[in-house]
């Protein structure tokens, strides 16, 4: 941004100069890195299309929490449902399935009804003033509750178009493609052009940088509010049916405490919480960035299970600090 | 009425008589307490001690809540030391004794003491957000309880130990008798002394109260250390109760239960003023939920509907936009005329013709919004 002037330009080449804004990200690309370097020097079979393939494919419907994440926190906000959202729409599918529906008609179903969980955060949080965190932490409860008043078991999933299209994979190259990734890389495309060419994802950046600017700037800041909890809901649906494909069952339990791994991911993807600051991709990353933490300690094979969640706080230690850092040098 | 209405414990208080009202149609004898062997027995004892280590967080996590801050890792703390202490137990000599036991009990407490300490010092020394800062040890901290116990579940016998919780003292068990008497001795320390005037003036403007001469910074980590003290109490009650080290269950969702109470009770999470008393209440409402959803024969599997449509009821009952409407609706019945040029200025300055009698703290709706305008 300052690197129009003379001085700057003159002292250092103005296209090796990685805009601030891009720094968070680069820092979880570097760990990324980092993470699959360190997995691929300690084991040889690391480094393979097949882990890589597996980590998109393992982590398909995180990817979707993730995204519709961003979009919240992008603007101040926080979703605690979605783990919730996430066992519902996977409930829902079973059982409807189950019920003997039509596959298209179980899933538009699901996934309105993660729409309809989303907007009522959304209008309890704009219209009557609650607190994000509050809202939303009922809306858990509910769709949790909820959950276990549709089916209280684990439902496996029989129906033959739907194990059809949870089947359907395809190799790019070496690199082996289910359809949940698939939907969940077209979800965090589509969500990449929302939130950077559309007139709605410049609001959300502007109701994230300062709700008060926004509103005198004359931005439909209520509206938008309100959407982007809508957004988080139909994504934690849409997340439901990835993990529907990927364990073929419906359980209420699934899912619990997802939704920490979901904020994790986006605040090592280099979202700011305050909101105004990140990218929908680096959310990406940050997926990836946990998936490969979990493959290395699976690799590890004598390190147990709960190193994960360690290093997912170490690691988030590192990143909050760095944040901090790069915004306090920026003021 | 209308000023019953306005006080902040009355929601609170409603929703606490409507479960009652509600258990005792289900099963007349609920409210019975029977006395037997030097001890009181019953529902309400029951949910008493059942409340005891939410009380401690849910008061941690009002001071907290009070400087603008929250802490998620609480669940984590209560894991952590019930780990700590029955590992020590369990690996020492003479779990019987009570020495081994008060070394457990300090052991367990100076970790969770150097918890809380971790959490204020990445709020105010590295200034991250509080949500943030407490999600790592959130994430973290059940990781380091499974570390303690080697992954496994573990069980210790130690009569001193289990007396911590469910031994009698003057007919109810000890864990009334030491939450309650925390709770009592913290809420003194804080409305008797400048402490709670210091605490609200940090949430309600940080930078102002830093140049009025508050210590912003210190009381502020005082704040989440004792709320990681009162944590790692809680959890060496859970695990007395237990008498098992669960790392992975041991206090789950505490952290939103606790928030909850402190929201039931009508603290606002934007922080500044703070009621203790609602806390309270804010806890037995939870605490008669849970034992509410048993008592009519739910499965507890529904719990969590339940307490979606308490705090959904509780919040929009609160939330400055409906109190608004309230107040709107009361002034036109008063006057008669619905003339909107009074309406305007109603919401703030309804409470101000009552203020010598008001409770001091029942004119705090407005608080937030005000908040909310300068942000």
């Amino acid at each position: 941004m300052t690197a129009t002037t003379a001085g700057t330009v003159a002292r250092r080449a103005p296209s090796f100069r990685l805009d601030r804004r891009y720094l968070p990200v680069a820092g979880t690309f570097v760990v990324l890195a980092l993470m699959l370097v360190i997995g691929g020097t300690r084991h040889e079979n690391f480094l393979t299309p097949t882990v890589f393939s597996n980590l998109f494919i393992n982590n398909a419907h995180l990817i979707a929490l993730a995204v519709g994440m961003t979009f919240v926190i992008l603007t101040g906000g926080i979703d605690l449902s979605v783990g919730s959202v996430l066992a519902l729409s996977t409930v829902i599918i079973a059982s409807l399935l189950q019920a003997g529906l039509p596959t298209g008609v179980v899933l538009v179903v699901a996934v309105l009804a993660g729409a309809l969980i989303g907007l009522a955060h959304g209008v309890m949080i704009q219209g009557f003033g609650v607190q994000p965190f509050v809202a939303t932490l009922a809306g858990m409860f509910f769709a949790r509750g909820l959950c276990f008043v549709i089916a209280p078991e684990s439902i496996s999933i029989g129906d033959a178009s739907f194990k059809a299209i949870a089947g359907w994979d395809s190799w790019i190259g070496y690199f082996r493609v289910t359809m949940a990734v698939v939907i969940a890389l077209v979800v965090a495309g589509i969500a990449f052009v929302v939130l950077h060419y559309t007139r709605f994802g410049r609001t959300v950046y502007a109701v994230g940088g300062g709700e008060q600017s926004a509103l005198l700037m004359g931005l439909p800041v209520a509206r938008t509010k309100v959407l982007v909890y809508v957004v988080s809901g139909t994504c934690a649906a849409l997340g439901g049916v990835l993990f529907a494909m990927f364990s073929s069952s419906g359980y209420a339990l699934s899912g619990v405490a997802m939704e920490l791994d979901a904020i994790a991911a986006v605040v090592i993807g280099g979202t700011l919480l305050t909101g105004g600051t990140g990218f929908v991709l680096g959310s990406v990353l940050g997926v990836l960035t946990l998936g490969a933490i979990q493959t290395i300690i699976q690799f590890e094979g004598n390190l147990s299970s709960w190193w994960t969640k360690i290093v997912i706080g170490v690691l988030l230690l590192v990143f909050v600090v760095l944040q901090r850092v790069l915004t306090l040098r920026k003021t | 009425m209308r000023q019953a209405v306005r006080h902040h414990l009355f929601w609170p208080v409603v929703a606490l008589v409507a479960l009652v009202v509600a258990n005792t149609v289900a099963r007349p004898s609920f409210l019975a307490v029977s006395f037997a062997d030097g001890h009181l027995f019953g529902a309400p004892v029951d949910i008493l001690r059942a409340a005891a280590p939410l009380l401690l967080i849910a008061l941690g996590m009002t001071l907290v809540i009070a400087t603008r801050g929250i802490d998620l890792s609480v669940g984590a703390v209560v894991a952590v030391s019930g780990a700590v202490a029955l590992e020590y137990i369990s690996t020492s000599a003479n779990p019987e004794s009570p020495g081994t036991v008060f070394a457990a009990v300090a052991i367990a407490l100076v970790l969770s003491l150097v918890l809380g300490l971790w959490n204020g010092f990445l709020v105010t020394v590295l200034g991250i957000q509080p949500i943030i800062a407490t999600l790592i040890l959130m994430t973290a901290g059940r990781g380091v309880a499974m570390l303690i116990t080697g992954g496994f579940i573990t069980t210790v016998n130690s009569a001193p130990y289990k007396g911590l919780n469910s031994g009698y003292l003057l007919g109810l068990p000890a864990a009334v008798w030491i939450s309650v008497a925390i709770f009592a001795l913290v809420a003194v320390a804080v409305r008797r002394t400048a402490l709670g005037m210091l605490l609200e003036a940090t949430g309600i403007n940080p930078a102002a109260s830093r140049l009025a001469g508050v210590r912003s910074r210190t009381i502020t980590w005082t704040v989440y250390t004792a709320c990681g003290l009162l944590a790692g109490l809680a959890g060496i009650l859970v695990s007395a109760d237990t008498m098992a080290a669960d790392a992975n269950n041991a206090g789950i969702f505490v952290e939103l239960d606790a928030i909850l109470a402190v929201v039931i009770g009508g603290t606002a999470l934007s922080g500044g003023k703070f009621n203790l008393s609602g806390t309270f209440v804010g806890v037995l409402v939870i605490a008669t939920l849970d034992r509410t959803v048993t008592v009519l024969g739910i499965s507890p599997h529904v719990t969590p509907l339940f307490m979606a449509l308490v705090v959904v009821v509780v919040t929009l009952l609160q939330s400055p936009r409906v109190r608004e409407r309230f107040a709107v609706a009361a002034l036109r019945r008063r006057t008669g005329t619905a003339t909107p040029v009074v309406v305007p200025d109603d919401g703030a300055a309804a409470p101000v013709p009552v203020p010598a009698d008001a409770a001091p703290s029942s004119s705090d709706e407005n608080l937030p919004d005000e908040k909310e305008v300068v942000r």
